[in-house]
């Protein structure tokens, strides 16, 4: 993480983040779009994930096919994310092939065709996408705490979409979206690997100069008021197996708190990272995989925080153990957070934590494609230096901070608790 | 169309002159490999041991024994083990295969003497504490049930069943409820008494420490280690295709999506035809957006979300596989067009343009999968397990270019008979459509 990291902003808005690396001879180049699920209203939910699979369908200039065959021709390969707050297209190719992928990207920025025909045949790739994901127990779950989660801000829905949009969304509708936010002032590009940055630079000024700013909608999502009580839902559904899932509302990742809470996710729930691609390593010394696994409560348990523009959640998912209850679970849950609220953490607990996240960082920078990745990842809901700061910010947090957060945050008001319970139909 | 081999790109690919390769007196191959641009270490390797040993009424042994290595050894329990590794951001873990159990590990450099002790202790002696036991048992029946559910999986497994009917690769190496149930702790001491040993042991170490180095701590802590027990590798009995298509349709109620696989068995890794078959498989189900099983089913008619094949080959037959996760309604549809790939791929040669390439993709992503020690562990793994040769990826875009279409067309007609693939899908309750 040392090299110099080129910002800057072309005449167009577009952001331009680049970092030399010369460790293997590839480049891998991230654009980012300010758009994902909460820039949709009832009606049109899944646009921005139904917008991101069809510019893959092409443009005049590069036809559907013609780019995935080059591009797995030189050896790369490409993909494309859809969250709540973003989208990206990647693609990481040995660096002397690089350049296709930034014309291409130039192009689709405002050229992709939008063919009707093809709008129809992806629509049941993506129903039949959401369908493989109704499929498992933990989807069916997740939709309807995010629904409870928020009432009035658009995280409400999952980034699939709702089926009744899925079904009945229009062409007109996909592209609409896709002009109202796919503009150069609403983008960021973030390229990493081995390239000469002054010649890197001439050709994005080259390819991406001339793309015209727009006005992009503003990102005007209401504010989810404060949850008083805590609310609980249940799903029953196929299966033999019990989940328990706790969802906080957890504060932005720009908020102070936010690196406070990422410690206590470490201590309570194991170390977390902010890898795309390099993994991570187990919790099994986590105070809730004690508490819980080791006590034969439930036979796993993980957690994630995610750095959002808006206040998100934290959730922590538990396997229910299926000798036990989803009561017992929860009473076990909430006595390892109330340990947390009435006794301090010690200071080897956070320096453990925050030397986690160092090893982790160092597993990550092995790919040029995670390092492209951070590059442009902490744009998108508050800047580079956001992730440069992000383990000293680490390193920072007391054990008062990590208290503090707790009693704040994890409070049964504050929370969503769902059980998925089998209805054993088998 | 050849390839033009980018020097810069080529003097990274590991090679005999940058591979150490030494074998100790047990039997234990290390392979070794700097990377002083990372601060940290990968070791991955395997043991010639896994669920051709077991028998079918504990079947899923070997995989239970490589998950229990680490609940607890003759020095740490459970929880020291993963407060040893975890306080450091180090991982371990091991798992269990048909014919090998593998096993990865990752540390910063100066945390590298701690994984290769906690290493050599959860291998040579485990202790396996009953109550760690008991926990780990129902963590995998719970595993179980959850693939019980598991469209996919399932398929998978009904796959296997079909195709392979008679031959041990019919078994599932994570075994049943019952056979979990059926093992007891004698039956893992038993287990890991007899079978584990260094010999055919490999163990890769890449990363920011000298090769030399790497070999001497792995010596300090397992040359000294001896089992006259260590039977040799089961052999495979003959493999027998079916005399006729057959389908095998699982019910799992209340699903929204089936997944389904064709196929059959395909080379061996160390068939003549493997790299031809290898080839061929890509322009079939891989190539850009999944090939030309992915261009009919979800490009064309937009009738899955994914669709593509698969050839495992490795020590013994793998399968041959295309896969797709349709709605159900569609099954038969998208059964159809990849019968009809298949067909295709068996009876025409595929063009100059599709073999090219695939020539050329399978060159050129050679150091994309090698950028990192993980993908540098894996591949020099992959070199001792086939008996490859040290300067294998140095003369692979010789041996990619030496295939011909009439290689890959032969390939595939060796073993996709279209009139003989098995068909297994897992999906909810069939609805006419």
């Amino acid at each position: 993480m040392d090299s110099k990291v080129v910002n800057l902003k072309l005449s167009n808005g577009l952001l331009v983040l680049l970092k030399e690396i010369h460790t293997a001879p590839l480049v891998s180049q991230w654009l980012w779009y300010r758009v994902g699920s909460r820039d949709e209203e009832p009606g049109i939910t899944g646009a921005s994930h139904w917008v991101e699979h069809m510019l893959f369908k092409g443009t005049e200039e590069f036809p559907g096919g013609v780019l995935d065959k080059a591009i797995a021709r030189y050896g790369g390969f490409w993909n494309a994310m859809t969250y709540i707050d973003w989208t990206t297209y990647l693609e990481t190719l040995p660096a002397d092939k690089i350049d296709l992928a930034l014309r291409f990207e130039a192009d689709r920025m405002g050229n992709s065709t939008f063919d009707k025909d093809e709008v129809d045949s992806e629509r049941t790739v993506i129903i039949s996408e959401r369908q493989g994901n109704e499929n498992n127990p933990l989807f069916l779950l997740d939709e309807k705490m995010q629904a409870a989660a928020f009432q009035v801000h658009p995280y409400t829905h999952e980034v699939i979409g709702d089926m009744a949009d899925l079904e009945s969304m229009s062409r007109e509708d996909l592209y609409t979206h896709y002009r109202a936010y796919y503009l150069p002032n609403n983008a960021v590009l973030a390229i990493a690997g081995d390239f000469e940055t002054d010649k890197m630079l001439a050709r994005i000024r080259e390819l991406f100069d001339d793309i015209p700013a727009g006005d992009v909608p503003p990102r005007k999502a209401r504010p989810e008021p404060k949850q008083t009580e805590e609310r609980r839902l249940t799903v029953s559904g196929p299966g033999e197996t019990t989940f328990l899932k706790a969802s906080y509302h957890a504060p932005e990742g720009t908020d102070p708190d936010f690196f406070a809470l990422t410690v206590l996710d470490s201590l309570l729930a194991g170390p977390s990272s902010l890898n795309m691609f390099g993994g991570g390593i187990s919790n099994k010394t986590s105070r809730l995989y004690r508490a819980l696994v080791e006590r034969e409560l439930t036979v796993s348990v993980s957690a994630g925080l995610q750095a959002t523009i808006d206040p998100y959640l934290y959730n922590i998912t538990m396997t229910v153990h299926p000798e036990t209850s989803p009561e017992d679970v929860i009473t076990a849950l909430d006595k390892e957070i109330k340990r947390l609220f009435d006794t301090v953490a010690g200071a080897d607990e956070l320096a453990r934590a925050v030397k986690q996240a160092r090893a982790l960082f160092a597993y990550g920078s092995e790919s040029i494609s995670n390092q492209a990745f951070w590059l442009g990842f902490a744009e998108m809901f508050g800047n580079y230096e956001w992730f440069q700061s992000y383990l000293d910010k680490l390193a920072e947090v007391s054990p008062q901070d990590v208290q503090r957060v707790a009693q704040k945050y994890l409070t049964p008001q504050n929370r969503v608790l769902g059980i998925y319970l089998p209805d054993n139909n088998n | 169309m050849g390839i033009n081999l980018n020097q810069t790109a080529f003097g990274s690919i590991p090679g005999p002159e940058d591979i150490t390769r030494v074998e100790l007196a047990n039997g234990i191959i290390v392979l070794a490999r700097a990377n002083f641009n990372s601060p940290s270490v990968m070791v991955s390797g395997y043991l010639p041991v896994g669920g051709l040993f077991d028998s079918d009424e504990k079947l899923g042994l070997a995989d239970f024994i490589s998950a229990a290595l680490m609940r607890g050894t003759a020095k740490r329990d459970f929880q020291k083990i993963y407060d040893d590794l975890e306080s450091v951001g180090a991982s371990l873990g091991f798992g269990g295969g048909t014919h090998t159990t593998g096993f990865n590990g990752r540390s910063m450099v100066e945390d590298l003497d701690l994984l290769m002790g906690l290493l050599a202790e959860t291998l040579r002696q485990p202790t396996f504490p009953e109550e760690q036991i008991e926990r780990l048992r129902a963590q995998l029946l719970t595993g179980l049930e959850l693939r019980s559910q598991n469209t996919a999986a399932m398929a998978a497994l009904t796959f296997d069943e079909l195709i392979y009917a008679g031959h041990p690769y019919s078994r599932s190496e994570e075994g049943h409820p019952e056979t979990i149930q059926a093992i007891t702790l004698q039956d893992l001491e038993t287990f890991h008494h007899l079978n584990y040993g260094p010999r055919g042991m490999v163990i890769a170490v890449v990363g920011g420490i000298d090769p030399q180095e790497a070999v001497d701590k792995i010596s300090s802590k397992l040359s000294d280690w001896h089992n006259p027990h260590q039977p040799p590798s089961p052999s495979l009995p003959e493999w027998t295709p079916l005399e006729k298509g057959v389908t095998n349709r699982l019910e799992i109620q209340g699903k929204s999506q089936s997944d389904l696989f064709i196929g059959t068995a395909g080379p061996m890794r160390s068939s003549p035809d493997y790299m031809a078959a290898s080839l061929g498989n890509n322009i079939l189900g891989r190539f850009g957006m999944m090939g030309r099983i992915g261009e009919v089913v979800r490009v064309q008619s937009g009738l899955a979300y994914y669709a593509y094949s698969s050839l495992n080959g490795g020590l013994g037959p793998g399968p041959w596989t295309a896969m797709a996760g349709v709605n159900p309604t569609n099954e038969k549809k998208v059964v159809n067009l990849i019968e009809q790939e298949i067909k295709r791929f068996v009876t025409e040669l595929v063009s100059e343009e599709e073999l090219s390439d695939s020539q050329s993709n399978y060159i050129g992503r050679l150091p994309l999968s090698l950028e990192s020690n993980a993908g540098v562990a894996g591949a020099m793994l992959v070199l001792e397990r086939y008996q490859l040769g040290l300067d294998y990826y140095q003369r692979y875009p010789e041996l990619v270019n030496a295939v011909t279409r009439q290689d890959i067309m032969a390939a595939a007609a060796n073993y996709l008979d279209p009139e003989r693939l098995g068909i297994a899908v897992a999906g909810p309750p069939k609805i006419q459509g």
